[in-house]
């Protein structure tokens, strides 16, 4: 258990640190990053004072050292636009950005679910070939483009909903709906194939032996244990959900950090996008270690097998 | 004297059966075919398809609805935008964009990808080791996440668009490739082609890839989809596919604009557009893997 635990904290930490390498990388070999920060047109001598004040003219592995110590000290630099530290202004935005995901999310679980279930005691029938079509939608709309429809229905045509911002619970429910809609999808999916994997197995097979009615099998035998790996992926998609929110948050002017990461690139504020993403993506990264060690937890096969 | 040569008589088979046998199955999905059919036959033809210029208009006939709403005439089918460019011209040149966009960034993602998820499944190692680990860590960041930060990065122009799709998907299809060369590798013909003699690279693109390249089309398949909304919420968030340029990403972004007054055709067209092409690629993907893959098919 120990082991399986610091095995996979190990490779968490080899993740991380090759997240950062490729962020590093990717800004400082694409191009000169000061052109990035400085207004297009800029004079040599104002590249060089930049390149002397970001310290861009040391060789490229203590740029990396000094990166590094940084971010260690949770400072991932400065913003240009706002002139605050970018670490401030994620937080001051992540609270917006976690709830408009958890709504999202009860959506998606409320509509996935029951749907999932419905298609799973019904395969091949109506309501599994309604569920697939309705699976197929789910991955084939884009988000934004859901967004601006609800926006065209509710709010322009019958004026009841806002159509941007945030305050009330009523700016919520169009954003929510349309990030809700993909994963919706998706958890209908995992529900439809968990639920038919233990529709099969030798228990419920018993508890349909015994007599019991279909009804009890299904809500109390089946679906309690088809639930698990539903819960683990809603999991690791809220966190998912912070990060891919950007385009939905543009349409509803929602201020969570989707925003926040499109207001860096339209304000070329480097410091902010290089920020947001790794921060998205070094939550993504614990999340999974802590889905893993949680699983080795519940499951003894799981920490034996290694 | 003349001699004869001995002539050697084969029984050929009546019909020789190709890779392309599925085609005539009952269940093969033609509606979503014809329809991507379509849209790459717009593309193809664009320039003699659209009634306009897509990026040059009046200013005298814009925001004109289309021909069936009052105010509109079928000068312009489909209506203009702010600009008073003819919408359906733009949208016929928009197909082209996504077209080339999502099929030479699902190309260049599947080359990538394939050839590293061969090399990693079948050296194994510390080759394995490495590939896996930056695949594990580009596939941890959120695909239109990582696509925005490049893009952010190397500037908007659609052919940086390829690049960019490339690099964020190709972790997809080597993750799926490598665990099946992994079970490839132990299998009878290729132990053969070893005793036979034949080089590592010579096992691997004789007689591995060939193999693999089924998996590849679906995920390709699947793929196609992804790519275009990804395409088109990167110019939608302005990193995309530049102005004046006509892409459906970018049709929305200046639709949203004039949303709130009413102008409804300007954002639900080219997204209609985007859900049609999408949801058949979806739908041929989701066939084509049933039909390609081994495993499904026993079920």
């Amino acid at each position: 258990m120990k082991r399986y635990i610091g095995r996979r904290t190990a490779y968490c930490l080899l993740s991380l640190f090759l997240l950062s390498v490729t962020i590093f990388f990717f800004v400082r070999v694409t191009g000169d990053p000061a052109t990035l920060l400085v207004e297009p047109g800029a004079s040599e001598a104002d590249i060089a004072a930049m390149h002397h004040q970001f310290g861009l003219d040391k060789p490229l592995w203590m740029q990396y050292g000094i990166f590094m110590k940084s971010l260690a000290h949770g400072d991932l630099g400065k913003s240009f636009y706002y002139r605050t530290p970018v670490m401030e202004l994620y937080l001051s935005r992540l609270p917006n950005s976690l709830y408009l995901a958890t709504v999202a999310m009860v959506f998606s679980l409320i509509i996935g679910i029951p749907s999932g279930v419905l298609a799973s005691v019904r395969v091949g029938r109506f309501w599994d070939r309604a569920g697939k079509m309705f699976t197929l939608l789910g991955l084939s709309l884009p988000s934004f483009w859901v967004g601006l429809v609800l926006i065209l229905i509710f709010s322009v045509y019958l004026g009841w909903l806002p159509s941007s911002g945030a305050g009330t619970p009523l700016h919520l429910i169009m954003p929510a709906f349309a990030l809700g809609w993909y994963f919706a999808a998706a958890h209908m999916r995992l529900t439809r194939s968990s639920m038919l994997e233990v529709l099969g197995s030798e228990y419920v097979k018993l508890a349909r032996l015994k007599g019991l009615p279909q009804v009890l099998v299904i809500a109390k035998h089946a679906f309690k244990n088809a639930l698990i790996p539903v819960l683990t992926l809603a999991g690791i998609n809220l966190v998912i959900m912070v990060n891919v929110a950007t385009v939905v948050e543009v349409v509803f002017a929602w201020p969570g950090i989707g925003r926040l990461l499109y207001e860096g690139i339209t304000f070329r504020d480097f410091p902010v996008v290089q920020g947001v993403v790794l921060m998205g993506g070094a939550m993504i990264v614990i999340v999974n270690l802590v889905v893993d060690i949680l699983y080795a937890v519940i499951d003894p096969r799981i920490r034996l097998e290694s | 004297m003349t001699i004869t040569a001995p002539v050697e008589t084969y029984d050929f088979p009546s019909r020789v059966s190709s890779r392309f046998d599925f085609l005539r199955l009952k269940d093969f999905p033609l509606i979503p075919a014809l329809i991507l059919g379509c849209i790459a036959l717009v593309a193809i033809f664009a320039n003699f398809l659209a009634p306009h210029n897509p990026e040059i208009g009046s200013l005298t006939a814009r925001f004109k609805p289309p021909f069936w709403q009052t105010g509109g005439s079928t000068k312009y089918l489909l209506g203009t935008d702010q600009l008073g460019r003819d919408v359906l011209s733009r949208l016929i040149f928009g197909a082209r964009v996504s077209m080339v966009v999502g099929f030479t960034a699902v190309i260049f993602a599947g080359t990538v990808g394939t050839t590293l998820g061969i090399i990693s499944g079948y050296l194994g190692g510390w080759v394995d080791q490495v590939i896996m680990r930056v695949t594990d860590t580009w596939l941890a960041l959120p695909g239109l996440m990582f696509a925005i930060f490049l893009a952010a990065i190397v500037g908007p122009s659609m052919w940086n668009i390829v690049i960019i799709l490339g690099l964020v998907y190709w972790t997809r299809y080597a993750r799926v490739i490598r665990g099946e060369v992994l079970s490839l590798k132990e299998r009878e013909f290729v132990r053969l082609a070893i005793v036979a003699g034949c080089s590592k690279w010579t096992i691997m693109y004789r007689h591995i890839l060939p193999n693999v390249i089924n998996s590849a089309i679906v995920i390709g398949t699947l793929m196609l989809g992804v790519v275009i909304i990804t395409e088109a919420s990167l110019s939608f968030l302005g990193v995309g596919v530049p102005p004046p340029q006509a892409a459906w990403g970018l049709m929305l972004s200046d639709g949203k604009q004039s949303l709130m007054v009413g102008r409804w055709w300007l954002s639900v067209l080219p997204g209609l557009c985007i859900m049609l092409m999408v949801l058949s690629a979806n739908i041929l993907g989701d066939w084509l893997r049933v039909k390609l893959d081994p495993q499904l098919r026993q079920l």
